[in-house]
């Protein structure tokens, strides 16, 4: 395991997270993740998708060096994982799962507690932590107690907790797990805000489809420990098929399959009756193009409708399931209940 | 779960990420990053006043925990009464006096019970150390911890020294309880006290570490209760805390003398009371500082292979 860091070839940015063939298993036998490999561009927001169990936890645990690979390597930031745990430490934020944050003390207190385990003076973290606390806009409720919080004012205290020490990258482990609606929209504003505003790298677990969906640039699919597929969000909704166009046209002659396949985005064309149903790929630069094509043979377009397939299916299609609640270890299933339930506090 | 609408969230993500890559925002999240302590000692001082801050603003838990030297003090070293023992063998004042002097090193056995007492919450206080540990891993603080770069051994050294010092404060509040109700006082000196207080903080600092290591690896209370039962009571009464060591049979003898608790209070006696000693103050000195470098190193060193797994 030789250190890779510094000497980047030219041209080619250094990615900010390197992992290969990385494996976990538990007494030699349970494998949590059943080596993985991938690499994470800075800036970027990555998600690793999959269901409870799937290995997206562990994943982060031994990227965040609370739990040591049983075989592979991870570079993060430039450092082995587990050769140079404390720089990888230093380097990254986090915000875990579980609520972590003391209850028994202020919100300010718990940010500037984290900030004294990263070793930063006093004299630099008290104005940051202020700062932060802005950010999340959590000032108003920052001198009062944990416990006093909701759900979402917790999580974002966690936010705010993970960047305490200036991160180049940021892992969030199921950032909304059991956040309602409202809490969750405004958690993905912070998300976005870090990512657009701060550029920071984003490297994210979540079992929620429209999550992975909304804010991440790349996904990688993970279903029992072993990656699937990686690819932007669109990419993996176009592997299932691409997009699918219905054109209602109102005269039965003459045919106009043959011309619309002629449409360079369009795959296939399928007739009944007075409906056309087109496989296209980008669906809203090809509809246009087919209403031209309808219209200069003289012919009216009754209806149309344009349905684009959804991450739902691109998982469906991948791991021959839906993503659905599933029965992991009783252990894990009872913190993440106890997180939920602390969520909606 | 499906999606609401996909091509809703695609458009907002491709105008967004359009508008915004040119520019770069040097502001809160990433400045110039000031320079971290890297000592292997950062974070310990935070982290024991952490634990400290519960312990302080909590009252009742203070005061719950000065109850049960009160009941052994007040009913059972009033109860427990020698001198009513011995008077009614016929034995004259000066005879009795003796017994007491030669059995206890003292005449009041209310006296003797007492320095057993500040051991005796030492020894509770340390064996709930574990417990802190627990319910850190349980809530996830350990983890936030352990994801940040303070060293695993000052993880532990904090849930050591917080105890410790919770030790200490309740051992004095125990001290002066027990001069309100009685206790001789006609011994005590400024150094003696000191003295004494040492001892039993290393006793504390000692008895702590065993408990948190026991408690690294550990995620339910349970199991840690079953601990504290199984080595509390034992090493309270197996120990010179209730009654001098030379009354017990022989084979119980062995067993307190290798009980560090024993030395610990043999040497606050000595300090506190006056009292002969079975051991010199060198050698109650020396046990207990050994036994708590010894175990203090045993936790550090556990704590980097059982906080990382």
């Amino acid at each position: 395991m030789e250190m890779i860091t510094e000497g980047t070839p030219m041209g080619r940015a250094e990615p900010i997270i390197r992992v290969e063939n990385l494996a976990k298993s538990y007494d030699g036998k349970t494998k949590a993740v059943d080596g993985v490999s991938f690499e994470v561009k800075e800036g970027e927001v990555f998600g690793f998708l999959g269901p409870n169990g799937a290995g997206k936890s562990t994943t982060i645990k031994m990227l965040t060096t609370l739990l040591v690979p049983s075989s592979g390597h991870a570079i993060v930031c430039g450092y082995d994982v587990h050769k140079q745990a404390n720089d990888v430490r230093r380097s990254v934020g986090i915000v875990p799962q579980d609520y972590t944050a003391d209850e028994d003390m202020t919100g300010l207190a718990n940010i500037l507690l984290c900030a004294d385990l990263y070793g930063l003076p006093r004299s630099d973290s008290k104005p940051h932590a202020e700062e932060l606390l802005n950010l999340v806009e959590l000032q108003d409720a920052q001198n009062r107690k944990v416990k006093t919080y909701s759900g979402g004012m917790r999580r974002r205290l966690e936010l705010a907790c993970g960047l305490i020490n200036y991160p180049r990258l940021l892992f969030l482990d199921e950032p909304t797990l059991g956040l309602d609606v409202q809490t969750r929209a405004a958690v993905w504003k912070y998300i976005r805000t870090l990512k657009e505003e701060y550029r920071m790298t984003i490297f994210l677990t979540t079992h929620y489809l429209e999550e992975a969906d909304s804010l991440c640039d790349r996904i990688a699919i993970i279903d029992h420990g072993h990656i699937v597929k990686i690819g932007t969000p669109t990419q993996l909704k176009e592997g299932v098929g691409g997009d699918v166009i219905v054109v209602g046209v109102k005269e039965t002659e003459p045919d106009m399959s043959e011309q619309i396949s002629k449409v360079s985005l369009v795959r296939e064309v399928k007739r009944t009756g007075n409906d056309y149903r087109i496989k296209t790929e980008l669906g809203e630069e090809a509809t246009p193009q087919i209403m031209d094509i309808i219209r200069s043979n003289g012919l009216h377009v009754t209806k149309i409708s344009l349905t684009k397939p959804t991450l739902d299916e691109a998982y469906l299609e991948l791991t021959g399931r839906t993503l659905r609640e599933e029965e992991t270890n009783r252990w894990a299933m009872m913190s993440q209940r106890v997180t939920m339930a602390r969520a909606r506090s | 779960m499906s999606s609401p609408n996909p091509s809703d969230t695609n458009l907002t993500r491709t105008t967004t990420v359009q508008e915004t890559m040119p520019a770069q925002k040097a502001s809160a999240a990433q400045r110039v990053v000031p320079r971290m302590d890297t000592s292997p000692l950062h974070g310990l001082w935070a982290l024991t006043v952490r634990d400290l801050r519960k312990w302080y603003t909590n009252p009742y838990q203070l005061l719950i925990s000065l109850i049960q030297p009160i009941v052994w003090l007040g009913i059972f070293g009033k109860a427990l009464n020698f001198t009513s023992f011995i008077s009614a063998s016929g034995a004259t004042v000066a005879q009795q006096q003796q017994i007491l002097l030669s059995t206890f090193g003292t005449t009041s056995y209310f006296s003797f019970l007492s320095v057993g007492m500040l051991a005796s919450i030492i020894l509770f206080t340390a064996a709930f150390s574990g417990m802190s540990v627990v319910f850190d891993r349980r809530f996830g603080f350990l983890n936030k911890a352990l994801s940040t770069p303070v060293s695993r051994g000052a993880v532990v050294v904090s849930k050591v020294l917080q105890s410790g010092i919770r030790a200490l404060i309740q051992s004095g509040m125990v001290l002066l309880i027990a001069v309100v109700l009685g206790m001789d006082t006609s011994a005590f000196s400024v150094l003696g006290i000191l003295g004494a207080f040492t001892l039993l903080f290393l006793m504390g600092f000692a008895l702590s570490s065993l408990f948190v290591t026991l408690a690294l690896r550990s995620s339910d209370w349970q199991t840690q209760m079953a601990i504290i039962n199984l080595l509390n009571l034992p090493l309270l009464f197996a120990s010179n805390a209730l009654f001098p060591t030379k009354i017990m049979p022989a084979w119980l003898q062995d067993v307190v003398k290798l009980n560090p608790v024993s030395y610990a209070i043999d040497g606050a006696r000595q300090l506190l009371l006056g009292s002969p000693g079975t051991n010199s103050l060198v050698v109650d000195f020396g046990v207990i500082t050994i036994f708590a470098v010894v175990l203090t190193s045993v936790g550090v060193v556990m704590s980097w292979k059982l906080l990382s797994k």
